[in-house]
């Protein structure tokens, strides 16, 4: 039961960030490393204001607003310094190492028995008795819920909809009088602001913050984004955002049964790197059986994830 | 009205492969014209157009429209009032979007892109309308992402989409050229349909030269960076195939091929 609640509760902090991931990796077409070092950022963050005794909310917020920062910068980097994607992420991810390290002060920052985000007087309050385990889980359900509806109604504006266009073919951009940077900028901000968000949130249900939090943040989204989107192809009522929430309490699963299964947890870093390697495999051999079937149906795929390619003209 | 002034433009300038594409170019193309141009590989037709709607920069020269020089303003402010169909039909649609968001997306061309709703469901049935008229089945196909759509209809799509809005100047990059005949044909045609009804400025470049006799108000032959052949009016209906063809092996000739 402790097993299933808390990968729920990681499985949906994750998936935070993995929203931002789906952003970056499936909107934009930018494969963003930023988040390695956004994600570690958003915890220092949290550490460094509950440890004073500041408001977890105002935390969260602080967070957002700091992702967003370094979101334009790996933006700004890349799109007016005309450095490659991949290059301006590690820069960035690089110099947050530096920049989160400061906020915390040490490279370890505990603060247990502080106020946070899951543990105040309120809500203390409202979840007594028997409610008490689910405390947690169902915060940041809110939490995550809200997030993915602001997303999803993002997503459907018209600055939603030219983002999604960018990743898509950047030249439209260009011919709707739209420049294309700008567009690619704010893409990131909302990226990396959900991955710091994320990263607060993380913190504050850890109850510390850790230097080296931040390595491998990009895998486990990416490994979240793929799940939910091979799996929950075919289920076309699903929003695509839902499907990456789904995807992240299924990796984070998966890592728990690794785990429980005794493996050490030491080996956490390798179990994500094979686990995310057999998924990709996985994922390709299904896209791969999916095609010739898309094919002969008229290409009535609802995702079509990777659908640019002239080889799918159907006539 | 837009006017090139001493156009001179050079690739990889500086390098031992520096190729002079222009070198003094003027042309001017009035209101209301439908310039089709014709040319040899390499001859700077595609390079006129890029330099028009400034995705090149270069180096010597003027854009000017209606009298502004426009040389310095970025492609995508430029785009504002240029509706442009490339050769290549998924360079006008966004191929993971289905058709109503693409044309969601080009409906709000001109305004800014903020955080209002951007598929207004009132407009739906008048996309249904517009694609409805191109018998080419896109009203049946609302909800389907454009990457499964034929070229042609795609390209049908673009350029719909492109002339959705009011626009002052349509570029043709040889919008035809990836197209089996007859949807070739079905694409000029609507082409010549949207021209006549929007009354917009069109420049058109082809290696059809049916097309280009058969369609427009304006030929231009373009050589080695020159327009060696600008055909107006009367004497351009009188024109046919054969004498612009009669013109193109002469020019090959000179050049020893």
């Amino acid at each position: 039961m402790t097993l299933l609640l808390s990968v729920f509760e990681q499985g949906m902090i994750y998936s935070i960030m993995a929203l931002g991931i789906y952003i970056t990796y499936k909107i934009l077409d930018f494969p963003d490393l930023t988040v390695d070092g956004s994600f570690p950022m958003g915890a220092a963050i949290a550490a460094a204001m509950i440890s004073r005794d500041m408001n977890p909310v105002l935390a969260l917020l602080t967070a957002c607003v700091a992702g967003a920062a370094a979101g334009i910068c790996t933006g700004v980097i890349h799109v007016k310094f005309k450095v490659r994607d991949l290059l301006a992420g590690i820069i960035m991810m690089t110099a947050l190492y530096t920049v989160h390290l400061c906020i915390a002060g040490k490279a370890n920052l505990p603060i247990y028995g502080k106020s946070t985000i899951f543990e105040n007087g309120p809500v203390d309050a409202l979840f007594a008795g028997s409610l008490r385990p689910f405390k947690t889980v169902v915060i940041i359900f809110l939490v995550t819920m809200i997030l993915k509806y602001l997303l999803d109604w993002y997503l459907s504006t018209k600055s939603g909809f030219i983002l999604r266009a960018v990743g898509d073919n950047d030249t439209i951009v260009t011919s709707m009088g739209v420049d294309k940077g700008t567009v690619k900028i704010v893409g990131l901000a909302i990226s990396n602001a959900l991955v710091t968000m994320s990263g607060c949130l993380f913190a504050q249900q850890q109850r510390f913050y850790d230097a080296s939090m931040g390595p491998g943040t990009m895998v486990i989204g990416l490994a979240s984004v793929i799940i939910g989107m091979s799996l929950l192809r075919k289920v076309s009522f699903i929003r695509l955002t839902s499907s990456v929430v789904i995807g992240s309490i299924i990796y984070k699963g998966c890592v728990a049964v690794a785990i429980k299964l005794g493996m050490p947890s030491a080996f956490l870093k390798l179990i994500t790197a094979v686990l995310f390697l057999a998924i990709l495999i996985v994922s390709m051999e299904r896209s791969a059986k999916a095609k010739p079937a898309a094919q002969s149906a008229g290409g009535n795929g609802s995702g079509n994830p990777d659908g640019d390619s002239d080889a799918k003209v159907v006539e | 009205m837009l006017e090139l002034r001493n156009i001179q433009k050079f690739y990889n300038r500086g390098t031992v492969n520096e190729t002079c594409i222009f070198d003094d170019f003027n042309l001017r193309i009035e209101e209301g014209e439908f310039v089709s141009v014709v040319g040899s590989n390499g001859s700077g037709k595609t390079t006129m157009l890029n330099i028009i709607c400034g995705s090149i920069p270069i180096d010597r020269g003027s854009v000017m429209i209606d009298g502004n020089d426009i040389t310095g303003q970025r492609e995508y402010v430029r785009n504002r009032i240029i509706g442009r169909v490339y050769q290549n039909p998924s360079s006008g649609v966004c191929p993971s979007m289905n058709i109503i968001e693409n044309m969601a997306i080009a409906d709000n061309k001109g305004s800014s892109y903020g955080l209002g709703r951007c598929i207004n469901k009132q407009r739906i049935e008048y996309y249904r309308s517009l694609l409805s008229d191109l018998n080419l089945g896109l009203e049946d196909k609302m909800h389907i992402p454009v990457g499964s759509l034929s070229g042609g209809q795609r390209q049908a799509l673009s350029l719909v989409m492109s002339t959705l809005k009011p626009l002052q100047f349509l570029i043709l990059d040889e919008h035809t050229a990836a197209l089996d005949p007859k949807t070739a044909e079905v694409i000029m045609e609507l082409t010549d349909k949207i021209v006549r009804e929007k009354h917009v400025t069109t420049i058109m470049v082809t290696h059809n030269l049916k097309y280009a006799v058969e369609y427009g108000n304006r030929l231009i032959m373009m050589h080695e960076g020159h327009a060696i052949m600008d055909l107006n009016g009367e004497v351009k209906k009188n024109t046919g195939v054969d004498d612009i063809l009669g013109k193109f092996y002469e020019i090959s000739i000179e050049r020893g091929n």
